[in-house]
Order: C-alpha cells, then structure tokens, then sequence
C-alpha cells in the first residue's frame, strides 16, 4: 500500500472506530450488570445470620411472629422467585426498603452518596496532584536520596492501617494543635438545606458568611487521609512508568536534539507514562470506595461507607445488595470512561 | 375500693428550673436513628432521638430512676381484679407545629386511642405505613395482653387487659407507648404522606423536631408551649460520631458537651481531666453464664452452685470489663427496686468448689461454653471472659471447651433444650420492672427461647406469676425478694457482672442525671 493512501484513510477510520470500541465496551457493560445483581444479591445471603433473629436480638420473638416477618419480608418465597423480583424492581428502579429504616434504598443512596463523591474526589485531586509530581521528580532522579525518600514514604503511606492514621491526624491537628475540626462536614453554627448535597457547593449557595471556609477545613483531614493510599500507588505507578518511557530511543534522540530536560521530561516521557497511570487511577476509584467505609465511620462523615457497613452487621439486605449494585455501577461506568479515555489518549487502543 | 396509683402531680412541676438564655446543648450521639417514631423501632439511640426529646406517654420513668410517675396522663385507676386501667388525661397540652402541620386542638382521648390502634388492629390505616412492625409492642404480647382501649371522654381511656398484668403500668412508660398525634396521623393521610409521622415527627415532648441530616446532625428547639416548665436550653443538637474515640476528640475540642459510651481506654484519662466531669451509674443490665439445667450433671443445682463457687468474678470484671462493670451477685440489677441486697454471693473457692463437685460424684467433667461473638454493654469480651471461666473450671478439674457462632446462629441455637453447654448471654431491662427479668429469662414458659437455662422450678415460678396479678408495688417488691432467694439456692446461672454506664460531659453542663434504663436525656439539662 502506498504511503499516502494510508494517510489519506485515517480520518475516515478514526470515527466507525472509536464508535465500534464505544459499543464494544458498553456490550460488556450490560452482562457485568446482571452479574453484579447476582453476586450482590447472593453475598449478603451466603452471610450466615438471620436478619430476622439478628433484628430481634437477645429479645428473641416467637414462632408465630417469626413466620409472620418471614412472610413480610418474602423469605417464604423461593429463592429464584426472590432474585426474580429484586432484578425486576431494579429494572423499574426500585431497590426496596431498607429493613432498619423502612425507607426507600434509593432515597437513603441518593441522600448520602454526593458527600461520598466530594470526600472521593478530593482525594482524588490530592492524590494525583502530589503523586504525579512526585513520581515524576522520583523517577528523574532514580536511586538518588530524593528517589529513595520519596518511594519508601510512599511504602509507610500505602501500609498505613487508615484508622490508625486518621487518629493519629486528628489527636495531632485538632487535638494539639487546633487547626482543623475533629469530625463532621460543617461547623454546627450553619445550617441550610441541602441543594445539591455537595456541601462546597451548598456552602457557596447559602450566602453564609463563613460557611464554605467551615466545609473547606473539615475537608482537610478527611482528604488526607482517604487519599494517602491512591497518592502513594500514584507516584510508584508514576515512576516506574516514567522509568521504562525514559529509557526509550525516541528520549535519547530528544536528547541528542538538545531539548531542555524540563521539556523532555514534563511533555515527551510523561505524556507516553499516563497510559498506566490512568489505569491505575480509574482502578483507585474502586480503592477509595473500600477507604471511604473506615474514613467515613472515623470522620462521621456521612457517606454510603459508613451506611453500607452498618447495614452489613444489621443484615439490611436490600440495603447491601442495592448498595452494593450502585457502586458497582459506579466504578463501571468511572472505568468505562477511563477505557475511553486511553482511546483518545492512544489511538491504537481503539483498534483491539 | 379502686387503688390510685399517683396522686395529682403539681409538685412535679417544682423540679424544673428556668433558665432562659439563646443557649445550644451538642450531644455527640454513637449514631444514626432509624427513624423517629418510637413504635416502629427497638433501638435505644433511635429513642435518645426520637422518645425521649420530641414525645410524652401517658406515664412516665423519673429520670435518674425506674420509678413510673405521670405523665400525660394525671392519674391512672386499676380495677381491684386486674384487668382494667383507666387513665386520666391531663388537659391543655398542646402538640408541636411545622412547616406542614398546625395542630388545631389539644391533646385528647383520640391521640391515646390512635398512638395504640394503629399497633393493634391490622385493619387501621397507619398499621402498615413504614413498614410497620410495631417490634415491641408485639414482641412484648401487648396485643393479646389489651382486648380493648376505649374513650369514655376527651380526657378518659379505659385499657381492659386479657389477664392480670402488673408490670402494664410500666410498659406504658415505655417508648414505644409514645404519644403521637391523631390530627397530624390524619393530615399527613389525607395528603398522601402518612410516612411523614416517622420522618417529620409531631409530639408533645420537650423539644420539637427541626431536621434530620442523614448519618449527620439531628437538630431541635426548644418547646416553648411545653406543658412542663421549657427546657432550659433553646436548641439542642445530636452530632453524630460513631467513633468512640473521635467523640473524646470532640469533647476535648468543645465540639460537643455531653457523648456516651467512652472507650474504657479513656476513661482514666477523662477522670483526670479537670474540663471533663464523669458521671457513673450501674447499667440496668446482666451478663450471665446460663447452665442448661436439663443436662446431667447440670440439672443437678449442687453441681451448679459448685461451679460458681469456682469463679473469680473480680477477675473478670478486671480483665474483661476493665473495671467499667460491678459483680452480679442477683439476676437483676441492683438500681431495680425488688433487689435483693440481704443475698450473699457464692465465694469464690476452688477447694470448697472441687470438694462439692467431688461431693456430687462428677469427676473428670468435660462441658462447653459459648462465647457471643458480638461486644455488648453487658459484656464487652464474651472470648475473654470464656477463656477466664475455662481457666477457673480447670482449676476444679473440668476441663472447658470454648465455642462460638455468628451471633444469629448463636441466639437461635442456644434456645435448644438439648443444647450441648453453658451459654454467655446477657440482658438490658427495657421497662425497670423486675418482671422484665425474672418472668422473661428464667420463667417456665421462655423455655427454648429467652429462658437459655431451660428452667423451669416450681416455687420460683409461683412467685414470679404471683408477683404479675399483684398491683401493690410493695407486695410485688417482696414477692421478687423471696423468687431471687430461690434463684441463688438453685443457681441456674452464674450471675456474672453489670457494666458501670459512664457518661463524660463537659463542666459547663448542669443537671443532668444518667438515667437507669439507658437513655440520653436532655430535658432539664442547661449549659453555661
């Protein structure tokens, strides 16, 4: 084939082809889905513990009444009848009640889930903010004293037990030194509804004088500590990627040309070392989830963490299989969008 | 001759104080309420929430004890036979408003008769609204217990009960039995909202609800139409900290003045602490070892009681409760009116132990004890204390072997009658009625369910069904004396320890009292 023919082919390819990866990847999608409400479905029943006896405590209850709630909350009913109903209500989005609350699965998601999201993105941001630049400067000066700081603070970072850490936080910054408060996600002194859930945002949107300063410190040791693990993965992922990108010919030729370091560095080698790093951090998000479950509970942060750990021990079904589907979801579709993402960053991807 | 249980109640009111000042009172609550309609759920941190600040019943617990006083009823009249009590209402109590509701009357004979029906018939419109389940009121009989609640005026209702039930009186002054408005049950039907009553609840309490951040913050104000003098501070708010520790930072930080349920690791600490003041009470709670007295040699109360004598009780509380529990000598505790405190303990020694055992012809006993896997008030440490009895045992020549299970399995399989072992188990009153205890864990009729000893004796028995149809408190008092002289003869338990409750508060907080049945209390608590 002539050169040229390749060349003038290519903008026709790229469409149909990023749209058949798009299709490919929402294909997979739906399979995983109905596997997720399975496997959800399945964990908390495979737990032993009977909701019913554990709701009842050491109260116990009677024969009578214990047949009575069996019916009340359709255990009578075959199993494959009962997987039947839940994957239908899913389908018309209803997830059931809660058996603790008696409230709407959905509702009780919705309610907590963007503090989540706030904490999970702060840390995030966090975590590549330092991690990548940390990686970076680690890797430029590989086995020097920088480098070998910097990737066994990572180590102590990514081994710290997070209960541990964040004690250690707070008996520090808002015990000793009283810079940051201790829990919660805003002084008591304000109170607004709540608009969008986001308290940054809803801080901004009360018009009160203070308020989002107030949201802004009891984010700090909350972010800290969510994003200690994903910062530490992050900047060892970094370099190690930027290593192997470092040692390619097309970087000894840039050399050879007398590009600056910094030009080499910050564009050539780190642009070709994202690849692996953005995997990684599309596979964090799933991390920071199981994070979010321990800083949420220390923090009385009040997050779908702490709520789904509670409705574990409670065996709240609907809570935890209804739980567990959305942020399985969740994590599907951030990779999803992290699968398309490496389609635009890499174009030979999208031929697979 | 009808026997009148509270005379009118005006000195009540003398108790209160009244301050008045734009004050707010922060509890760092150990967590979320699951709603906050009382009947519906069977928490005791969803009352601290729910009964306890926003609603009254018709009879009352004096805070700082278990005795019944009156509440929104004046006065409450029991038949001679028993069966009928008739109570009194008090007039010009008025219920809270919101955004949504305006009551347009006070409270009446409706709200009583509602706040009951919707638990008792199936066919009342709010039977199942949030899922109702109505735990208590059913688990505790109260439905076979009540054949009928009638309104002889605005201000009567008659409760006629199926039996001759003595402990009904308190049962009345139990969460459960809140009192929640008719007209507002009626409004919120009317808009298609009755689960509103649950989420946006209207009462007569002290506080009125303001809102409810999920898993966050609960807010209230004070009042101001309280039929009571106010609540002396204007808000109050419940911050919710999980974490035991995190609640000690906050204390320490001024972020909050009063937290329950400390780290026992702590409490040393926060005694020493000149900004933090430490209020302690028994806890109206039993951990027990429950023999199965239907298995030999078990079923033989000399062994039984040779067993106890073999165990170091202060050891455990030292090691297991970590000084935060008191030895259980009775089967109830000791802030219960009826305990016995004429009862001796058994003593702890293994010689005396070993002979007694020798005594009764068992040697070289092999027996299991079960250890809860889950960390109770009662006892915080069920491997550990296991692990202290099987040493204790040793020493008199049994050998012990240690079991567990999930704690669903645990609860259903050790009401086996044939259960194969000695359980660790516990219990937390609900009403401060001894009956609570005594009929409900050692009678003969909770056999193979809360009765985990399987006993069943005769001249206990007696006494505890006879304390039932007795209304005098006096006579009932004496008749559980008597029930637990005969329980320590027969000893089917080893009656282990009560925790100590401790409640940190901060200095600036002023009157309150640790309740014996569990809960948080803030009315008639101020801060400076």
């Amino acid at each position: 084939m002539h050169i040229a023919d390749k060349f003038s082919k290519r903008p026709h390819d790229c469409g149909p082809l990023m749209l058949r990866y798009i299709f490919t990847r929402l294909g997979s999608f739906i399979p995983t889905f109905i596997g997720v409400t399975l496997i959800s479905f399945m964990f908390i029943r495979v737990l032993p513990g009977d909701p019913i006896i554990v709701m009842a405590g050491e109260r116990g209850m009677s024969e009578e009444r214990y047949q009575e709630m069996v019916v009340k909350l359709g255990f009578d009913k075959p199993v494959i009848q009962q997987y039947w109903d839940y994957l239908t209500g899913v389908l018309q989005g209803d997830l059931g009640n809660s058996f603790v609350t008696k409230k709407p699965v959905w509702d009780e998601f919705f309610a907590l889930f963007p503090a989540t999201v706030e904490l999970a993105t702060c840390a995030m941001i966090f975590a590549i903010a330092l991690g990548l630049p940390a990686g970076v400067i680690a890797a430029v000066n590989r086995g020097k004293f920088f480098d070998r700081a910097l990737m066994s603070t990572a180590l102590v970072g990514y081994s710290m037990p997070i209960f541990w850490w964040a004690l250690l936080l707070i008996i520090v910054f808002s015990g000793n030194l009283g810079w940051t408060p201790v829990s919660g996600r805003l002084d008591l002194l304000y109170y607004f509804d709540d608009v969008t859930g986001f308290m940054l945002i809803d801080s901004v949107l009360s018009g009160q004088e203070g308020a989002f300063k107030s949201a802004v410190h009891h984010l700090v040791l909350p972010t800290i500590v969510l994003g200690t693990v994903p910062l530490a993965v992050i900047a060892r992922q970094t370099r190690s990627a930027m290593l192997e990108v470092l040692g390619e010919d097309y970087i000894r030729t840039a050399r050879a040309k007398g590009l600056s370091p910094t030009r080499i560095n910050g564009v050539h080698a780190l642009r070709n070392a994202l690849i692996p790093v953005i995997t990684v951090i599309g596979l964090s998000v799933g991390v920071l989830m199981g994070g979010a479950i321990l800083t949420e509970s220390i923090f009385s942060w009040p997050g779908i963490g702490k709520w789904m750990m509670d409705s574990i021990f409670r065996r709240d079904y609907p809570v935890v299989q209804g739980g567990l589907l959305l942020i399985a979801v969740i994590v599907m579709i951030v990779n999803l969008t992290v699968d398309l993402l490496y389609g635009v960053i890499n174009p030979k991807i999208r031929k697979r | 001759m009808k026997s009148r249980f509270f005379a009118a109640s005006a000195a009540f009111a003398l108790t209160a104080t009244t301050a008045v000042a734009a004050n707010t009172l922060v509890y760092c609550s150990e967590g979320s309420p699951e709603g906050f309609d009382p009947a519906l759920f069977t928490a005791g941190t969803t009352f601290d929430a729910s009964s306890h600040p926003i609603y009254n019943r018709l009879l009352e617990f004096e805070t700082g004890t278990t005795n019944v006083v009156p509440g929104l009823a004046e006065s409450v009249d029991a038949s001679d036979d028993g069966l009928e009590y008739t109570f009194n209402l008090r007039k010009g109590v008025k219920f809270h408003s919101s955004a949504d509701f305006t009551p347009t009357r006070d409270f009446n004979a409706d709200d009583v008769i509602f706040s009951f029906e919707r638990q008792q018939s199936e066919d009342h419109p709010y039977n199942a609204v949030s899922g109702g389940t109505w735990e208590y009121f059913r688990g505790m009989g109260m439905g076979e217990l009540v054949t009928s609640i009638e309104k002889i005026d605005d201000y009567t209702v008659k409760f006629t009960l199926s039996k001759p039930e003595a402990p009904f009186v308190a049962n009345m002054a139990m969460d459960f039995a809140s009192i929640v408005s008719a007209e507002y049950g009626e409004a919120m039907l009317a808009a298609g909202t009755p689960e509103m009553v649950n989420a946006a609840p209207i009462g007569t309490g002290p506080f009125s609800f303001v809102a409810y951040q999920k898993d966050a913050v609960i807010r209230y104000k004070a009042n101001a139409e309280y039929w009571k003098a106010p609540a002396d501070v204007d808000n109050l708010i419940f911050a919710i900290t999980p974490d035991a520790s995190v609640r000690y930072q906050k204390m320490k930080a001024g972020e909050c003045h009063v937290m329950p349920y400390p780290n026992p690791a702590d409490i040393e600490a926060m005694k020493a602490d000149s900004d933090i003041v430490m209020m302690e009470q028994e806890g109206l709670n039993v951990g027990y070892l429950a023999y199965n007295t239907t298995v030999a040699p078990f079923d033989n109360a000399k062994v039984r009681k040779a067993l106890n004598m073999a165990i170091d009780k202060q050891a455990i509380i030292d090691v297991v409760f970590q000084g935060s529990g008191q030895i259980a000598k009775n089967p109830i505790p000791p802030t219960m009116w009826g305990y016995n405190d004429a009862i001796v303990d058994d003593a702890y020694d293994p010689e005396a132990a070993k002979a007694a055992l020798e005594a009764e012809g068992v040697s070289g006993l092999e027996m299991k004890i079960w250890a809860m896997p889950v960390q109770r008030p009662y006892n915080p440490n069920a491997r550990r204390m296991a692990e202290l009895l099987q040493a204790d045992f040793a020493k008199v020549g049994v050998n012990v072997e240690i079991v567990s299970y999930e704690w669903g399995e645990y609860l259903s399989r050790s009401k086996e009658l044939s259960r194969d072992g000695a359980v660790l188990l516990g219990w937390t009153g609900d009403n401060g009625d001894p009956d609570n205890f005594l009929a409900v864990l050692l009678g003969c009729d909770g056999r193979e369910a809360s009765n985990r000893a399987q006993w069943c004796h005769e001249p206990f028995q007696d006494l505890i069904v006879k304390a039932k149809t007795v209304t005098d408190q006096a006579e009932r008092a004496k008749l559980y004396e008597e029930a637990q002289v005969v329980f320590k003869d027969q000893a089917p338990w080893a009656t282990i320890a009560h925790s100590v409750v401790y409640m940190p508060m901060s200095t600036k907080v002023k009157g309150y009292k640790v309740h014996p049945l569990g809960g948080h209390i803030f009315y008639g608590v101020s801060v400076e």
